[in-house]
This record gives C-alpha cells, structure tokens and sequence, in this order.
C-alpha cells in the first residue's frame, strides 16, 4: 500500500506539494524535516498531533522521530498559539538595558503571562532569545516584525497594527 | 598493547582504547553514565572526567573526559586528582537537581547506577532550593514502567533502543532541562527488545512492571545462573527469586550468546514458573474429568507398573532438560524413546546436524554474527524464531561503519562520530524469507515467499556461487552471490520455523558452495525450544512412530511436551483415546496431561538444576534458583530414574557418544571457591531470614542444604572469584548495580574472569536420511490455499505464553493472504477467517508479500494448537467475527 497516498486529506495538496519541493533537492526524505514542519506551521499557525503524524508520514518517518526534531526548536509550536506571537527578548542584552520591565509592561498590558494566549486568541506571549539586534535593546518581535526603541512607549499603538 | 600510568601504576591496555574503557578493565573505580560497553562512547554526562598529564613535569594536567580520550603509549592520568574528583562532584550535583529524590518508592533502589555514582562522587547533601521541573510519564505496554522524572539525560536509552535495536518510537524529546525521552505518545513500545531500557537506564525511568508488581529489593532476592527457556539461543540470565515466586530475570552475560541484551520473550516471559497452571500434586484420574491424588510412593508404583509392562513408548521434550529425557530414555530404551519433535522438524533438526558435522568450523556463536560483512537470512525470520540472534544480525548491518571510521581515523568507539560519518550506509544483509521480518528495514534487498519457493531460490544462490555472475549481473539470486563471495566474513543464518525440509536442504547447498569456492562461511540455525539442539542427539521413535504404537494400544510416557503443539490435535487425540496408560510428567495443566491416566507434577527450570543445548551446539547448566513449592514436585529425572545426584545423572548422559565433551559443562556439586567456601544465591544484605516463615512458624527453618550444586540456599558462602558459570548475580563493593559486571569480567566486554560458562559439543551426521526434497506443494485450486505456519515473537512460545504481560503483548491470531487471493475468496482486511478444523477464527491481515495460494497463520496464539503445512485448506468467512483493536499504535 503506498503511505503516500493516506494524508492527502489530512496535509493539504500545497503543503505536500511545496514538501515534495524541498525534498526534491536533499539526499533524503527525512533530511526536509525542518522545511516540512515550517510549511505546515506557515499553513496551520502551529503543528498539531494530527499535522505532526501526516508530515511524519509523508517524511517516511516515525511520528516520535520528527516530533523529536519538532519539540527541539522552540519556534515550532506543537500548541495553539494566537493569530499574532509576540516575543520578547530576555536574553543578556535586553535583560541590562531593561528587557524585564519590557516583559512586565507587555504582559500587563495583554493580561497574560509568558506561554498564555489572550482569550480573543489574537496574541500569544512568549520570551525569546536573543533576537539578534542588541543594538536596538530592550526589544521584542511580533511575527516578523521588531518592534523597539519610543515604540515601545505605547504599546496600545503597537499591538493595534496586529489585528 | 600500550602502557598507561593511572595515579602511580603503569597498567597494560588495549591499543586504541578509550581511557574509561581501559581503566574498568583494571577494576577501577571511575563513575560514568552515558558510556556503555555495546554502545561506545559520546561524551554526554562529562560524569567520566580525568586529569591527564602533558608530561612527566606536568603537576596541573587538564581535565579530559576519559571515555572520549584514546589511550596512548606513556600517557599518565589521574582519576583521584583533587580536580578531576570536584568536577566529578560538581557534575553529579548538577545532574541530580532535578531529580526526585525518591529512592525509597523506586524500583532501581539498591541496585541503581545514579544511586552508586553519587555516593562514589560524594555528592551527599542538596544545595539546590529552585522548583524542580515535573513531567507527565507514558503507559509504555505491558513490559516497562515510566518514571521521568529520574532521568538524568545521559541519552543511554535512545541510543540503545534506536540505534542499536532498531526501534522508531522511542526518542528524545523537548530540549535543555526539559529533555523529555519518551514515544509521540501513549503506547506499547514497538520494539522486541525495549526490555534491556531496565538495564541500560543507570537510574529509574525504565524498570521491570510486572515485577515492580511484586516487587523485592535486590538484596533480598535468592538467585542463580540460568539460561532462558524461551528459545534455542539459550541466552543467559539471572533468574531471581523472593517468597516462592519467580521475581524477575535480568541479563547474564555471556560473551558469545548475549553480551548485554536479552529479547523481552525471555525477560517477561521466564516467569511462567509462577503459572496457576502449574501442577502441585501426583493425581489418577478416576473418572473422565476427575483427578485424585496420590502419595509420591502410589505415583511411583504407577511409573513402576507401566515401565515393567512391556510395552511402553516414551516421549520425550526439547523443553525438558538432557538430564529429564535421559532418564526417561534410560528407563524406556532407546527403541521406545521420541525426542518429542514433530517429523519435519526432526528431519530438519538432522539436516542441521548434518551440515554442522559436515562443517564444524563453520558453526558461529551469536556474537560473531555482528562480526559478518555480508549476511543471509534464509528461510524464516529470526525475530520470531531466536530474537536475540535477530540482534546481532542487526549489529551486523552496521559492520560498514567501522570500516568507514577507521578509514578516517575515527576511533571505532566514538559512536557519534562513528554514526555521523558513516550517516546511512549498511553492511550488505540479505533477507528471504515468507513475510517481511523486523529486520528488513536494514536490508540491502529482501524477497518473500513461499518456503517451498524459497528452497527453489537458495538452490539457485548456491548454483550461482560455484559459477559466480558475471560482474554486471543484476538481481537478488546475483547480488548475494556475488557479495557472499567477496565477503571476508561471509554469513548465513537459517532454522527450522519454516517447517520445510526443503529450505534446510537449500541452506546446506549455499554453505557447501561457498566452501567448495574456498571461502570461510560462518553459519548459524536456530529452532525454536530451549534443547532442541540437545534432545534430538538421543535416537530413537518419530513422534509419528511413537504416536502410531499408542494409537494401537502401547502405555506411553509423556515428558513435559503437549502433543497437541506438535502434531495435528486429530492425530494426537486418537493416539491418546487408543493407548493402554498414559503418564504425564509435566509442570502444567496442558491438553495432554488432561488426557492422561496419571499426571506427576515436576519442576521447572527455576526449580531444578538442568543441562540444555544451545543452537551453537553449546551445553549449559541453569542452575537451581529455589525450592519448588508442593512436596510432590520433584524433578522428571527423579521421577524417573534412581539416580541420586544431577551430576550422576549428567555422567551417565555423557557416555553416550553424542554427548562426548558434556562433563565439562560447569563445575560439578562438589566445587568450592578459593576459600573452601560455597557460592550464596542471597545477597549479603538478605533480610528476614528469621521472619519470612514467621507466620507459619517463629522457629527459624533450617536452610536446605543443596546437595546437587555447589550453591547455598543462603547468604552464606562467597560471589567472587568463582568460575564463570557459577555467578548467580553482580555485585561488588560501591557498585550495586548491574554495572558491576566488569569486576567479573577479566576485560570490559571480553572473557569473564573464571571463564565462559558452557562448553560446545560436537556435531555427528544423523542416522536418519531425511532427503529434503520440497514437499511436493500442489498448486491449490480456487477457493483454497495452501496453510504455512507462521510463528510469532509473542504467543507462539508456549512457555511464555503463561505469563500475563506476554498474552497482552500477543497480536491476535492472524492470517496473512495475498490480495489477490483474499478478493477470490471474498476476503478482505480485518475480516475473520477459519477452515473446518481450525480452533478459532484468524485476523485477516493482506499482504501482497504472500505468495499467491498460500496463507500464513500464526502458530499457538489464541489455540495452543499446532499449525502444520497443510495443502490445499478451504477458508470460511467468519461473519460473526469481530477485529480487536489495534493494540500496538505505532507512533
Ligand atoms: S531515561 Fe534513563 S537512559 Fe534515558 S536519558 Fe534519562 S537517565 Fe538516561
Ligand atoms: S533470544 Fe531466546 S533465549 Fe534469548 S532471551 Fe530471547 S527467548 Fe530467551
Ligand atoms: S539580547 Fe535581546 S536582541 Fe540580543
Ligand atoms: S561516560 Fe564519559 S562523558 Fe559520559
């Protein structure tokens, strides 16, 4: 019986297909595991159980294999996360120029803490590692965007461009 | 060699080795977590560190992890170097700070690598005052518990059960301090092998269920050296024992069979012992289903009776030990004696014997199977057949790795940088056998059939071996050919579960080709009972013979053998409705012994001292564990004989020219260790001695003195310094756990220091003429198939079948058909299916695998019945029939 044939409804014909892409150019299935769980997560927010066993298939691969590869990177998210992640950085040079009281204001002015989701599933909070521009200290990202420096002085304007 | 200084001493070391390794080699005492002597070394706990020396004027050295440091000529280490000590401390003090501290509810307590590490390191006091992180555990199956919160990362688990067994769904989850090793989720744990996590775990994450059930500390078990019953690998454990009930079996090593891993047949499946089928009591029966017992003496004069009546057939086991069907073979003469084997299995247990005689130097151990670079499997799949073979066939797989490593410079025992140079190349391994095996995955290439299609395709990988193809020549009969030749190390493994005479028959022509071409084959044929290899060296009846003479009327006496396992249940039914008295000595209720005349309770291995023959030829003791509960179970050989002693028995056994040789197999009752002293089956710590009975009696008992071993039923004697076949469990001082191994072992991984246990037998060609020509396998016609036996790990066994963990570890009785065929009988997957004679109904499983007009069928599971190669069966769909769910989720 061919495995391939199985999860066409439960991976998209897209993903499969932009899957297959990557494979295309690697010496074998497996080694697309990364690429393949970006795709998903691109297509889905995040990669549930469900998501998870149909890439691990297409992969030909045990479920418990690419999860391990998944649970890894803590920007693949193996839970629901809202419509927009926002990551604050707490890594060295954010923590001295202030990073904390960047959490505390972010987190108050959300309602929730670090790894909750806000009840409108709009954001969902999480703290990062250093995000690579330590120059712009204290700072955080949302989805793809840094946002940093007299931005940062209101946040009811920031979080507003992320419906 | 190389010369090393280690605080002072020089010692002389391995060339090549890894510091670690060389240094346990000397007994020292060097803790470590994530080494393993089969698994090699990655660096990943840094519990290992050592100070070495740049030179002789070097006083600061610097800190080296001693199992990632090959050793050099000259070089000159510390282990006790006031750094190297603190940082060993500092590591474990890190390593605990999450963990539970719950040593008193834990199973690996007392006899745990973490809890030994930490008080060598001297790590005694908690300075850590955080939260500790808490995990979620898994139902892993039957056989293992989950305890997460004890890990200590060092990654052991992983890289034994996915890269050295096989296995898919046991990985390493999360990252950090939240490491997590786990399956996807809950789940039986898929792999056969998954036992050996109890083992291979320094702390208590994996421990033993069905004994954590029941459970007793180590140092109040009573143990001896044993030999698991589960299969003819004959494997080597430590059979432990509390209150009269068999606890648990932990692997003994043994440098040829086993090493360090057992298959979970064995390890769960040894408690059979404890059965509530066992028979207690001599009984007569006195009415078509009613028993009534009888005294010792009035059971005697029975045997008495029906031995002196004249006529009377004995019917032998190869589950009973040589000693039990010697003396039953003595007392009914050798024209009256069956092995107890079915006729095709016989007949090809004798063509095993003749290809061993024929090419003694050809016979492998099991070990050396991980050895080969080219493999065949033939005929059956070893994962069913003798699992722990199946094992070393997979290390073989990976022979490549070590070529590629050396090659580089890579030290063969840097395992991580063995694996990521090599990535996936394999080793040559050929699979043909009737369905897919759990070994295929390793396979260069792998072809399914029918065995009677099989034996036509071995014939010609033995014609295309005496005149190889041509360079370009492609396929699975050319490749095989080809690589077998060019091998160093060519290597065949075949057996009986095939039930085809014809395959054995084909097997012997690759072998002899490959001789007759000049090259040096290893070969290895395994079958499926614990003393097939030592029962069928005793001529004598085919069951046939022997069944034909109780049919017309002859007493029988049954030893320890179900014959509805054997023969078709028709044929033996008859054979017992016919025969004059029947005797069944057994240690269980089976159908036979419910259809006899008189039923003697005997002994199983736990119980009684025995002489079993491996399928390496190899003959070995397992010793008495306990006293067996119930003052009429005695030994079959007592039952039987007037023998005092085993030893006599043994003696008696040995002058028989096919057993030349077997006085040698262990040290005989009268042996004492260097202080004159016996060796104790309870630990040094066993408590409540005077207590355990107190509820029977407050007058401590007196201990049994053993008269047949050089053991003690006590804690009594010494457990060191004996010969290697006397162990009956490790241990040392600081080191409880099973890892003290190495200070029995005369070099890690190499020759225990009082010697192997066991001695390997010769091989004489049979008297019988089994010509094995291929049944002529007529082709069915519609509406019919062809029935192949098909036995499983779990289930087909019938030993361990009595134990409870293995039946939930069984699949369902199952049916294997080709698609094409299914849809001519109106089949499809996951129906149920039957023929008129079969006992219940089968699970329906397709394969396009199966060869057209045949049907697999699981052996015993769900019947307890045989399964034997039948032409032509009519297959009935079960409409009633209702599919179990699937117990193994796969994830
Ligand atoms: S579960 Fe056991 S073997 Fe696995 S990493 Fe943890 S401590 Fe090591
Ligand atoms: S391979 Fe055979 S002898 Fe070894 S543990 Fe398994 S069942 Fe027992
Ligand atoms: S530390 Fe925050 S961006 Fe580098
Ligand atoms: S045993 Fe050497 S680092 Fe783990």
């Amino acid at each position: 019986m061919n495995t391939h044939t199985e999860l066409i409804h439960t991976l998209s014909p897209e993903e499969t297909a932009a899957i297959e892409a990557q494979i295309a150019h690697l010496p074998d299935r497996q080694s697309a595991a990364i690429e393949a769980l970006q795709i998903v997560q691109q297509a889905r927010g995040w990669v549930s159980d469900e998501s998870l066993k149909a890439t691990a298939r297409l992969l030909d691969m045990s479920p418990a294999a690419l999860d391990s590869i998944a649970t890894f990177y803590n920007l693949i998210f193996r839970q629901p996360v809202g419509r927009h992640v926002v990551m604050v950085c707490d890594s060295v040079s954010c923590y001295v120029m202030g990073g904390e009281a960047l959490a505390g204001a972010v987190k108050t002015h959300l309602g929730i803490d670090m790894g909750e989701t806000t009840a409108d599933d709009r954001f969902t909070l999480l703290p990062i590692v250093c995000l690579g521009a330590c120059d712009r200290a204290p700072l955080m990202m949302i989805d793809d965007q840094l946002v940093s420096g007299p931005e940062l002085a209101d946040l009811t304007n920031v979080f507003e461009r992320f419906a | 060699m190389t010369t090393i200084n280690i605080d002072g001493s020089d010692y002389e070391v391995a060339a090549g080795e890894n510091l670690l390794k060389a240094a346990l080699s000397h007994h020292q005492d060097l803790p470590y977590f994530c080494w393993h002597p089969s698994l090699g070394s990655v660096g990943a706990c840094r519990q290992c560190a050592v100070v070495q020396y740049q030179n002789p004027e070097d006083t600061r050295g610097r800190l080296v992890m001693a199992c990632m440091t090959p050793v050099v000529d000259g070089m000159r280490v510390s282990v006790k170097a006031p750094n190297a000590v603190g940082f060993r401390a500092g590591v474990i003090e890190w390593l605990m700070e999450n963990h539970p501290h719950d040593c008193p509810v834990c199973e690996e307590g007392g006899e745990c690598h973490l809890q030994d590490m930490t008080v060598m390191t001297g790590h005694t006091s908690r300075r850590y005052r955080g939260q500790k992180r808490t995990f979620e555990n898994q139902y892993l199956g039957p056989f293992l518990n989950h305890e997460m919160n004890r890990c200590i990362t060092c990654y052991r688990c992983v890289r034994y059960y996915r890269d050295y067994a096989g296995g898919t769904d046991l990985q390493a989850l999360g990252s950090r301090d939240r490491m997590y090793f786990g399956r996807f989720e809950d789940g039986v744990l898929d792999n056969i092998f998954a036992g050996n996590l109890v083992e291979v775990c320094p702390t208590g994450v994996f421990t033993d269920k069905p004994f954590s059930r029941t459970y007793t500390r180590k140092w109040d078990l009573q143990s001896a050296p044993s030999v698991c019953q589960g299969c003819s690998a004959g494997c080597n454990i430590f059979a432990s024992e509390r209150y009269g009930k068999l606890k648990r079996v932990h692997n003994r090593y043994h440098k040829d069979i086993n090493g360090y891993f057992l298959c979970d047949r064995g390890r769960f499946g040894s408690s059979f012992v404890n059965s509530d089928l066992r028979l207690r009591q001599a009984g007569v029966r006195i009415e078509a289903d009613l028993f009534q017992q009888v005294s010792i003496e009035a059971a005697t004069q029975h045997l008495r009776d029906l031995a002196d009546s004249g006529d009377v057939v004995g019917i032998g086991s190869p589950r009973a030990s040589l000693e039990d069907n010697f003396a039953l073979m003595s007392l009914v003469g050798e024209a009256n004696f069956s092995c107890g084997m079915n006729d095709v299995e016989a007949a090809m247990m004798d063509q095993i014997f003749d290809l061993y005689a024929k090419t003694p130097d050809a016979v492998a151990t099991i070990t050396a199977l991980e050895r080969a670079d080219v493999t065949l499997v033939f005929g059956d799949d070893p994962m069913n057949a003798a699992p722990r073979v199946a094992l070393a066939i997979r290390q073989a797989a990976r022979n490549v790795h070590f070529d590629m490593a050396v090659q580089a410079g890579v030290p063969t025992w840097q395992d991580a940088g063995v694996r990521g140079h090599a990535q996936h190349a394999l080793s040559p391994l050929y699979i043909a056998t009737p369905l897919p095996t759990g070994l295929d995955d390793v396979a260069r290439q792998t072809s399914h059939a029918a065995p009677a299609d099989l034996a036509v395709l071995g014939l010609q990988i033995a014609d295309q071996i005496a005149s190889p193809p041509s360079d370009d020549a492609e396929g699975f009969v050319a490749n095989i050919a080809r690589d077998l030749l060019a091998a160093q190390h060519p290597t065949c493994v075949c057996g009986t579960a095939s039930a085809e005479p014809a395959v054995m028959q084909a097997f012997a022509a690759i072998i002899t080709a490959l001789i007759k071409a000049g090259r040096k084959p290893q070969m290895l044929c395994t079958s499926a009972e614990v003393n097939s290899f030592g029962v069928r060296r005793f001529a004598g009846l085919s069951l046939q013979g022997a069944l034909d003479r109780m049919q017309q009327g002859s007493n029988a006496m049954v030893l320890q053998n179900d014959l509805y396992r054997r023969e078709i249940p028709a044929m033996v039914s008859a054979a017992l409705a016919g025969a004059g008295r029947v005797l069944v000595l057994d240690s269980f209720e089976t159908a036979t012994a419910n259809a006899a005349d008189i039923v003697l309770p005997v002994t199983t291995y736990a119980e009684h001292t025995g002489t079993v023959v491996n399928c390496e030829g190899r003959a070995q003791r397992a010793y008495q564990v306990f006293e067996a509960e119930g003052q009429d179970i005695q030994p079959a050989w007592r039952w039987l004989s007037d023998f005092e002693h085993i030893d006599d028995v043994l003696h008696a056994c040995a002058a028989l020219p096919a057993f030349e040789g077997l006085e040698a197999v262990s040290p005989e009752a009268g042996y004492r260790t260097a202080t004159n002293s016996r060796v104790p089956r309870a630990t040094h710590r066993f408590s409540g001695r005077t207590a355990a009975t107190a509820h029977v009696s407050v007058h401590e008992p007196k201990t049994s003195v053993d008269t047949d071993t050089p053991f003690s039923f006590s804690m009594e004697g010494e457990n060191t310094g004996q010969a290697g076949a006397l162990i009956p469990y490790v241990w040392s001082p600081g080191w409880n756990s099973n890892q003290s191994l190495f200070k029995f072992q005369q070099e890690v991984g190499g020759s225990l220091t009082g010697g192997e246990p066991g001695v390997r037998l010769g091989f004489a060609p049979s008297k019988s003429s089994a010509d094995g020509s291929a049944s002529s396998r007529t082709k069915p016609a519609t509406g019919e198939v062809n029935l192949i036996p098909h036995p499983q790990t779990f289930g087909s066994d019938e030993l361990s079948s009595l134990v409870g963990a293995i039946v939930e570890r069984c699949a369902p009785p199952t049916l294997w058909l080709n698609p094409d065929d299914a849809r001519a009988l109106g089949l499809s997957s996951r129906d149920g299916a039957t023929w008129p004679d079969a006992k219940t109904t089968y699970l329906v499983q397709l394969s396009d695998q199966v060869t057209p007009g045949n049907a697999l069928a699981s052996v015993g599971v769900g019947t307890g019945q045989s399964v034997l190669p039948r032409d032509a069966v009519t297959l009935i769909k079960d409409s009633a029939f209702t599919p179990p769910p699937d117990l193994i989720a796969r994830g």
